[in-house]
């Protein structure tokens, strides 16, 4: 089923503007990202039709949501989407089991409905479904919040900050099972965040927002590695890179191998041959000219140089490298860019102090 | 406890009853309006629900007698009907007790309606449940204590009325003399026992009623 996202929604109010024009694959994670205030809650409020923006319009596939300039607007329980908020939001008054019935029951009886124990199994809250919501962990109830919304089987999975409100440690737990997700159902996600780590770990596409307008809109990488939008990730500048599991070395390291390379990092448990998403980022990153053999810097990869560009610290600035195909960002100091004379088109050695494995 | 007693209690325990069920009727939607509409009619209509708070019931029964009776518009419309004037009847007595409690009943609903949030609501509606099927399967469900309390609240209050009774109910044995009017009797009558064992029944049944109230009512609720 084609579930491709076409939709405008512009407001312009004293307190709050917003002049989105969003065009999201229907297939994968599709993070919008941006400040608060940017208007990201606001868009995905609008594609449930939570909110009504005069003039807005908003179709899935196909289907017309929303088209205002014909009068049409579909009401939310007529629309084909599940939605997580950032509190579970369950019903208190029901069980868990309940609680998961309560949309799948409702929903038109299509082909392919998801059945409940095989969801409830794939979030692991297969030993919860009798319990009532006041007794469950907030990792737990964003879980079966996560399940209720599968159950309806959507054309689209509409996600708030669904971390925002745990901690660390609730986060880590549930952050497998959005991947797990991810990879079993075949259903298109968008998922709003503020979290550069979120993002990193399970978007396929990013759209940035800020102050209510789309800054960029793309795959992740594409997005991640452009250097006009420094600002927006600040610190946390840097690119994806998914390598394989390619050996466990002798010496307690793990060698992956993407197609500019090879990364170690510290020992792993995942067998042979698993994609591993990495994080490199731009501030981790370092340059040289020549093959650096008196470095302990391990991980070094052959580059060329495609762009440079500002950076928010004027010390510094933002080099946009190559790798045989994959875009890597470095941050390094004006002062070493110009004695190095760093150039578009100049091929040198990357070198990587530090890789964060995020599956 | 005399016959015209007993009488009484039961006629009272009737009219209690049936407004009760009147004003749950009567008020919940009432409620529900108040507690999401963003009219500019929303402070105008509060105002007018809870005017019985601060009126004396002499007023308001005032005012039903006059609309109610041969030259006002309900008056005139009832006896075009052919079912005569409501004044001095059971039936008039149920209609002036509803005004008379509707705050009793609409106020603790319309607290608990608001106490829920938009969040369910908009919860319900991802789950595909339309505006009438979220008001029965979340909205009622959440907002039981403040029906329970209305309920209550109603019930007693209108076993309690004195004032609008006698102004459009009048007196009359076994149609419209309820306890209240009843124990009146007895201490015009200076039968102070005969007050005394309505009356101490009154103070016995109203202080159960708040201890359940305050009691059962779980006013702490969670929710996750």
């Amino acid at each position: 089923m084609n579930s491709e996202i076409r939709a405008v929604f512009r407001v312009d109010r004293n307190d709050f503007q917003l002049n989105a024009e969003l065009n999201l694959p229907g297939h994968g994670v599709t993070a919008l990202f941006g400040h608060s205030g940017s208007g990201k809650t606001t868009c995905l409020r609008a594609l449930a039709g939570l909110e009504r923006f005069p003039g807005g319009y908003c179709a899935i596939g196909d289907t017309v949501w929303q088209d205002e300039q014909r009068g049409h607007f579909v009401p939310t329980h007529q629309r084909s989407l599940g939605m997580v908020f950032q509190e579970a939001s369950l019903f208190p008054h029901l069980s868990v089991r309940q609680n998961m019935e309560f949309g799948q029951k409702r929903a038109s009886t299509a082909t392919n409905r998801f059945a409940l124990p095989e969801i409830a199994h794939l979030l692991g809250i297969d030993h919860l479904l009798d319990r009532s919501p006041a007794q469950l962990s907030g990792g737990e109830r964003q879980r079966v919040a996560i399940a209720r919304a599968l159950l309806t089987t959507p054309q689209i999975l509409l996600m708030d900050e669904p971390l925002a409100a745990l901690d660390h440690q609730r986060k880590r737990e549930i952050l497998p099972y959005l991947e797990n997700l991810h990879q079993e159902l075949s259903i298109p996600i968008v998922y709003v965040s503020h979290s550069p780590d979120e993002v990193a770990r399970l978007a396929d596409h990013l759209v940035l927002l800020d102050q209510g307008r789309v800054k960029a809109s793309g795959p992740l990488n594409e997005v991640l590695s452009r250097i006009d939008l420094p600002a927006a990730f600040g610190d946390d500048t840097g690119v994806v890179i998914t390598a394989r599991v390619a050996e466990h070395e002798a010496d307690d390291l793990t060698r992956l191998e993407f197609t500019g390379g090879t990364i170690y990092v510290s020992r792993i448990s995942q067998a042979l041959g698993t994609p591993m998403r990495c994080r490199i980022h731009a501030r981790d990153v370092s340059l040289a000219l020549v093959p650096q053999v008196h470095s302990s810097i391990l991980n070094c990869v052959n580059a060329s140089v495609v762009e440079l560009g500002a950076t928010d610290t004027p010390g510094h600035v933002l080099v946009k490298l190559d790798v045989a195909g994959n875009p890597l960002l470095a941050r390094i100091t004006r002062r070493s860019a110009e004695r190095l004379e760093i150039r578009p088109g100049l091929n040198l050695l990357a070198q990587i102090k530090a890789v964060a494995l995020l599956a | 406890m005399s016959e015209a007693d007993l009488s009484a209690i039961w006629l009272t325990l009737k009219l209690a009853t049936i407004v009760t069920v009147v004003l749950l009727i009567v008020g919940t939607p009432i409620a529900w309006w108040l507690a999401r509409t963003r009219s500019p009619f929303k402070g105008v209509i509060g105002a007018v629900v809870a005017l019985p708070l601060v009126l004396p019931p002499t007023v308001l029964g005032f005012y039903l007698l006059l609309v109610m009776g041969p030259n006002g518009p309900i008056g005139q419309f009832t006896q075009w009907l052919g079912i005569g004037l409501l004044p001095f009847t059971f039936t008039g007595l149920v209609i002036g007790s509803v005004f008379y409690s509707l705050p009793f009943v609409v106020q603790p609903i319309q607290n608990a309606f608001e106490a829920i949030g938009e969040r369910p609501l908009e919860v319900a509606a991802t789950l595909r449940a339309s505006p009438w099927d979220t008001f029965w399967s979340v909205a009622v469900p959440l907002a039981k204590p403040g029906f329970l309390s209305g309920a209550i609240l109603g019930f007693a209050h209108t076993v309690g009325e004195f004032g609008i009774v006698l102004m459009i109910g009048g007196n009359i044995p076994e149609k419209t003399r309820v306890v209240s009017v009843q124990i009146y009797d007895h201490v015009e009558a200076l039968d102070y026992a005969q007050a005394h064992w309505l009356a101490g029944g009154m103070v016995l049944f109203s202080f159960a009623v708040l201890l359940a109230l305050y009691t059962f009512n779980p006013s702490r609720k969670k929710t996750p």
